[in-house]
């Protein structure tokens, strides 16, 4: 296999698996976090204010992790430094 | 912007020398020109009639939200506050909100941006903390709670820095990414339902970056008044026991 192909195939798997698996712990995380949300709304209506600004503060902290997982997996299928770099050696 | 393109930085429409001039400068452009304008013109004819302009009306309203949002998450009067945590939040709801005007690329999908704000918010947060504590009182809560605790403080400052701009930055990329690349796949209906789930975002994202900005200025800020409440609390021993 040529180095092309080589670069080309291991960043798409890498990207795939990146996003994949960079996925499972943020929405576990997410999912406690709105669950036990959600119980104290029902206990504390009063303060859902308060739990519902903490929550939408707490949800943009844990999903930045998938988001970096999604940046990383984005970087490597459109702007892969690595893949500009064979694809001009190869070209020039 | 083709799906290519991963950032409005890489749109480049007046190229001399090391100088260029992309999407990102102009629609930041554009948004200052519509932001200074519009409070410009609102402001012009203000009153304190009974009577209000409907302009005005929502001035008051996007004011009084913001300092009363401060003024809850900090405990502190929101005065100093509100010029920078308002502009921080104002700018990017409105370069988020204004993505449904076709033919406009958010400048807040560059890292440049982003990256831009997330600085000015880590100079912001000493020049708070020192105007409050005075520098060996800012300096102080690096040693907290003992001098171990130095390089991971420095560390968390940089590395909240960083996330405060990927975090946004990687929202706001990721909703125009999806968007174009569901108007490759299923042209039709589609992507107006991931547009609007877009502005929901943006406007989310937006909330939480001036939120975060301003729990890390209160954090820095804060401290001292733990210490006068200790002070207040033992002069009225002092008193009672007297």
């Amino acid at each position: 296999m040529d180095s092309i192909s080589m670069i080309g195939l291991g960043s798409i798997i890498t990207a795939g698996l990146t996003i994949g698996i960079g996925a499972i712990g943020p929405a576990l995380g997410e999912g406690r976090a709105v669950a036990q949300a959600l119980s104290s709304l029902a206990q504390q209506p009063d303060e859902s204010n308060t739990i519902t600004r903490t929550l939408f503060v707490g949800l943009a902290m844990i999903e930045s992790t998938a988001i970096y997982c999604f940046v990383v997996s984005m970087i490597l299928i459109f702007a892969n430094p690595f893949w500009d770099y064979i694809i001009s050696k190869a070209g020039g | 912007m083709q799906l290519k393109d991963i950032t409005p930085d890489q749109v480049i429409f007046w190229h001399k020398g090391l100088v260029s001039f992309n999407a990102t400068i102009l629609f930041t452009w554009i948004i200052m020109i519509i932001m200074v304008l519009g409070a410009w013109l609102i402001t012009r004819r203000i009153t304190s009639d009974a009577q209000l302009s409907r302009w005005q009306n929502l001035m008051e309203i996007i004011v009084n939200g913001l300092r009363d949002q401060i003024r809850e998450i900090s405990r502190q009067s929101p005065g100093q506050y509100l010029p920078f945590v308002g502009t921080l939040f104002l700018f990017i709801t409105v370069s988020n909100l204004l993505s449904v005007v076709p033919g406009y690329t958010p400048p807040t999908a560059s890292l440049s941006t982003t990256a831009a704000l997330a600085i000015c918010v880590f100079v912001a947060v000493p020049i708070y903390g020192i105007l409050k504590r005075g520098v060996a009182g800012y300096l102080k809560q690096y040693i907290r709670p003992t001098i171990l605790m130095l390089p991971f403080n420095i560390m968390g400052e940089i590395s909240r820095t960083l996330a405060l701009a990927v975090r946004l930055f990687g929202n706001v990329m990721s909703g125009m990414k999806i968007a174009a690349i569901l108007l490759a796949v299923a042209p039709l209906l589609f992507p107006i339902l991931m547009h609007a789930l877009g502005l929901l975002t943006g406007l989310i994202q937006a909330y939480i970056f001036a939120v975060l900005a301003m729990v890390y200025i209160a954090s820095a800020a804060q401290a001292r008044k733990e210490t006068e409440e200790k002070h207040l609390k033992e002069t009225e021993k002092k008193g009672d026991k007297s």
